[in-house]
């Protein structure tokens, strides 16, 4: 394997790291704001705060660490994606701040109220949905250069039905990913009602993602046939996703083993999201951005997956004892040690 | 406007307003760390507290610094797409060290925070500490060298044709020669301003009537640490000055007004500058005083902006910025070392309300002094982005929406900064630490009645 793909690879496992751990943080938001309008905040809040509190700041980090080592990678995308990005980037970062700062203040600080949980809800909405425009951008068509500068026409991103499809299916994935996440969570605390009301709610968005995956296809059959056809190669990976979304489903649907449920949901996310990116390449952005071309240095290339590899001896073990202490310690999931 | 003044606004904006809280981030978990081990080791209940609401006051700011340090990191492609594009193939290293670095912290502030009374033994939980400080330090570290690297570029050659980066060494652009000199200021300037920042709050208290044992000891507590931090962060500013004769001798005799290449030159302090004539009256002047900082010798010989090229002279009001940070430096030194005297000295009143009301200013004014030295340092490398190698004008968008986007962000700080003061005070209005001693059951209402 040569350092390029070496390169992508890492940076889409963090990509999907990402994708998984901040859908449940989004949809964890929505939920407690759709709860509390409904009523039944009391029901499955307890278990979101219980989850969210000590995880939200390592959220963030993918994301940048992802931002950062494609920038180390693949110095060239930065200027392409840059001076596209300005306008979405710098939505998402504003949204990002009002999440990130608003939470920590009802959390660490004195009370909660409407207008935060308000915040704190929508957001976790719209950020994917400006996020997800990186992805929309990748594939073509809303980038030109002229005369050696980088020009962005918005106007063709807001009219793409494909754009439009991506948007949608951000949305209802992380929907699904975090109802599906939280029955799991709520069934180890033992907290019936809110899992049986979480249940509700990950059956209620599994249609709506697999709908809104099928329209994307569609869309991008359209939008870049090139990255379509790629795609047909990796049809088997699309099917293993449908695969392990039927299982979950099942599961769910069946109440039992809510545990292998997620995992099922985290596989079918993978195998769509590393067949999405598989057929992505080689280009990084169509058609300007080709991998071989863009990768960095040599050295710059294997200092980065030194380092990589050093950081990861440092973090996994911290992540695991992040995980034990809280995660997968039933007394405190069922809510039996306080801390603060 | 044109799209480079407005993606300077913009980095200006948001850098001015996440150092206060970087600043914080790195330096404040340094005093909890040693609060809380003092509690222990001493069996302390006093320290103990304060650790606790230390890190309870910390983790407000610390979001903040969380998401303005989002912000910053991405506008960096966002703003400056061909300062990346050069940038990335050379410097992207430490960039991607610090985010494992800010990994590691926010990792163990998770578990920090939400286990002060899960461990069987309570130094496991002083242990989670250490990580704390080991991950936002070196942030600190990793992203002062991505800053060194614009002052002196290093680790790399340029092809003449091409003018492209070849033969990348990622580790001497690392430990460029701004390195060293500038992390031990960043790193102990930051230390000292939260030491400050505690110390005043505390003088505060004390000001106000609250004599409890608690107070008197926070704030003997960061007097010690900034005594010690202030003589630091003034031994890295003198190094600073001597790296800067070598290798940026146009930011130096920017900050000092030194037009003519001389030896034995003085020191200018204060002052005011006349443009044509480059005459300087009503100053100060310190004989030798700026050989001495440059060359470590009187004899020393101190390139002025004469023998530089002017459209490379970084703009000279930075000799106010950098005057007034030192004066400040020199003030919180002089503060610190008057406490211990006092506290040392039998009969001196360490408690004294001036020297409380010079202490309760020193808090702000550190973190003026943050911001004086972070204007002199980024302004006085104009007009370069990469000192020698790009200017800051070959560097910005192309796109022409800067102006709405900085209009986005100005409201959204001036939100955070209201919101984040404002939660701040409600969290601790009324709950002083007192109060919490006895809820906590740590200390009887009969003690507290005495001391």
């Amino acid at each position: 394997m040569n350092l390029a793909y070496i390169g992508i690879t890492v940076l889409w496992l963090f990509a999907y790291g990402y994708l998984i751990i901040a859908s449940i943080d989004f949809g964890a938001g929505f939920f407690s704001y759709y709860s509390m309008l409904t009523r039944k905040e009391h029901v499955v809040n307890r278990i979101i705060e219980r989850y969210l509190s000590p995880v939200w700041e390592v959220t963030n980090v993918f994301l940048i660490f992802f931002i950062v080592g494609f920038i180390g990678f693949f110095p060239d995308t930065a200027y392409y994606y840059g001076t596209a990005l300005l306008i979405p980037g710098s939505i998402a970062l504003i949204l990002l701040t009002i999440r990130g700062s608003f939470y920590a203040f009802a959390n660490y600080g004195v009370r909660k109220n409407k207008i935060y949980m308000f915040l704190y809800g929508m957001t976790g909405l719209f950020i994917p949905a400006s996020l997800s425009t990186g992805l929309t951008i990748s594939e073509g068509g809303f980038i030109t250069k002229e005369a050696g500068t980088v020009l962005f026409h918005p106007d063709r991103l807001f009219g793409s039905l494909y754009s439009w499809s991506v948007v949608f299916l951000a949305i209802v994935s992380i929907l699904y990913i975090s109802a599906s996440f939280l029955t799991y969570y709520a069934d180890r605390a033992h907290d019936f009602p809110a899992r049986q009301q979480l249940r509700t709610y990950a059956l209620a968005w599994s249609m709506p993602t697999i709908l809104a995956s099928l329209l994307v296809f569609w869309g991008l059959s359209m939008h870049n046939p090139t990255h379509f056809a790629r795609a047909l190669d990796y049809a088997w990976m699309f099917a293993a996703s449908l695969v392990c979304f039927l299982g979950s489903l099942y599961l769910i649907w069946k109440q039992k083993k809510f545990g292998i449920a997620f995992l099922l949901v985290m596989f079918q996310f993978a195998f769509a999201f590393f067949g999405y990116g598989i057929s992505h390449l080689p280009y990084l952005l169509y058609p300007y951005i080709h991998i071989r071309d863009a990768l960095t240095h040599t050295s710059m290339g294997w200092a980065l997956v030194a380092a990589f590899i050093a950081g990861l001896f440092l973090l996994v073990p911290a992540i695991v004892l992040l995980l034990r202490l809280f995660l997968f310690n039933a007394e405190y999931v069922k809510g039996g040690k306080e801390g603060k | 406007m044109d799209s480079v003044i407005w993606s300077r606004l913009l980095t200006t904006e948001t850098l001015a307003f996440h150092i206060i809280f970087a600043t914080i981030g790195v330096g404040v978990p340094v005093f909890i760390s040693i609060a809380e081990g003092l509690g222990l080791l001493k069996k302390d209940p006093h320290y103990l507290l304060m650790a606790r609401r230390w890190t309870r006051g910390f983790v407000i700011t610390v979001a903040v610094g969380v998401v303005t340090g989002t912000c910053i990191g991405v506008m960096l492609s966002l703003l400056w797409p061909q300062f990346m594009q050069l940038a990335g193939n050379v410097i992207s290293l430490p960039l991607f060290m610090e985010t494992f670095a800010f990994f590691f912290e926010a990792i163990f502030l998770g578990i920090y925070l939400y286990t002060w009374d899960r461990f069987k033994k309570p130094i496991y939980h002083w242990l989670t500490s250490i990580p704390i400080i080991i991950g936002s330090t070196f942030s600190a570290v990793f992203i002062t060298m991505v800053n060194s690297f614009m002052n002196t570029p290093a680790g790399f050659t340029i092809d003449k044709p091409s003018g492209k980066f070849t033969s990348i060494d990622p580790i001497a652009a690392m430990f460029n020669p701004a390195t060293p000199t500038k992390v031990a200021h960043v790193v102990s300037s930051a230390y000292l301003a939260s030491g400050f920042l505690l110390a005043s709050i505390a003088a505060y208290f004390i000001l106000r009537g609250r004599n409890h044992e608690y107070f008197k000891k926070a704030l003997k507590l960061t007097m010690i640490a900034g005594f010690a931090l202030s003589l630091l962060t003034i031994l890295a500013g003198d190094f600073s000055g001597k790296f800067l004769a070598k290798y940026q001798p146009a930011k130096l005799a920017a900050m000092e007004w030194h037009f003519e290449t001389k030896k034995e030159a003085p020191l200018i302090v204060g002052g005011i500058l006349d443009k044509d004539t480059h005459e300087v009256k009503y100053s100060f002047k310190i004989p030798y005083g700026l050989s001495i900082l440059g060359l470590g010798s009187p004899e020393g010989k101190i390139t002025g902006l004469q023998d530089i090229p002017k459209d490379q002279w970084p703009p000279l009001f930075i000799h106010y910025t950098f005057d007034m940070k030192v004066t400040i430096g020199f003030y919180l030194a002089a503060i610190a070392t008057l406490f211990l005297l006092l506290w040392w000295w039998k009969r001196g009143n360490e408690w004294h309300p001036w020297l409380m009301r010079g202490i309760l200013l020193a808090g702000p004014l550190s973190f003026v002094a943050i911001e004086l030295g972070w204007i002199t340092a980024e302004v006085g490398r104009q007009p370069w982005i990469i000192q020698g190698i790009m200017r800051v004008q070959h560097a910005a968008t192309s796109s022409n929406q800067v102006g709405l986007i900085f209009v986005l962000f100005t409201i959204l700080y001036c939100l955070l900064a209201v919101i984040c003061t404002t939660v701040l005070y409600r969290l601790f209005k009324g709950k002083g630490p007192e109060k919490e001693l006895i809820e906590r059951k740590w200390e009887s209402d009969v003690e507290v009645v005495n001391s």
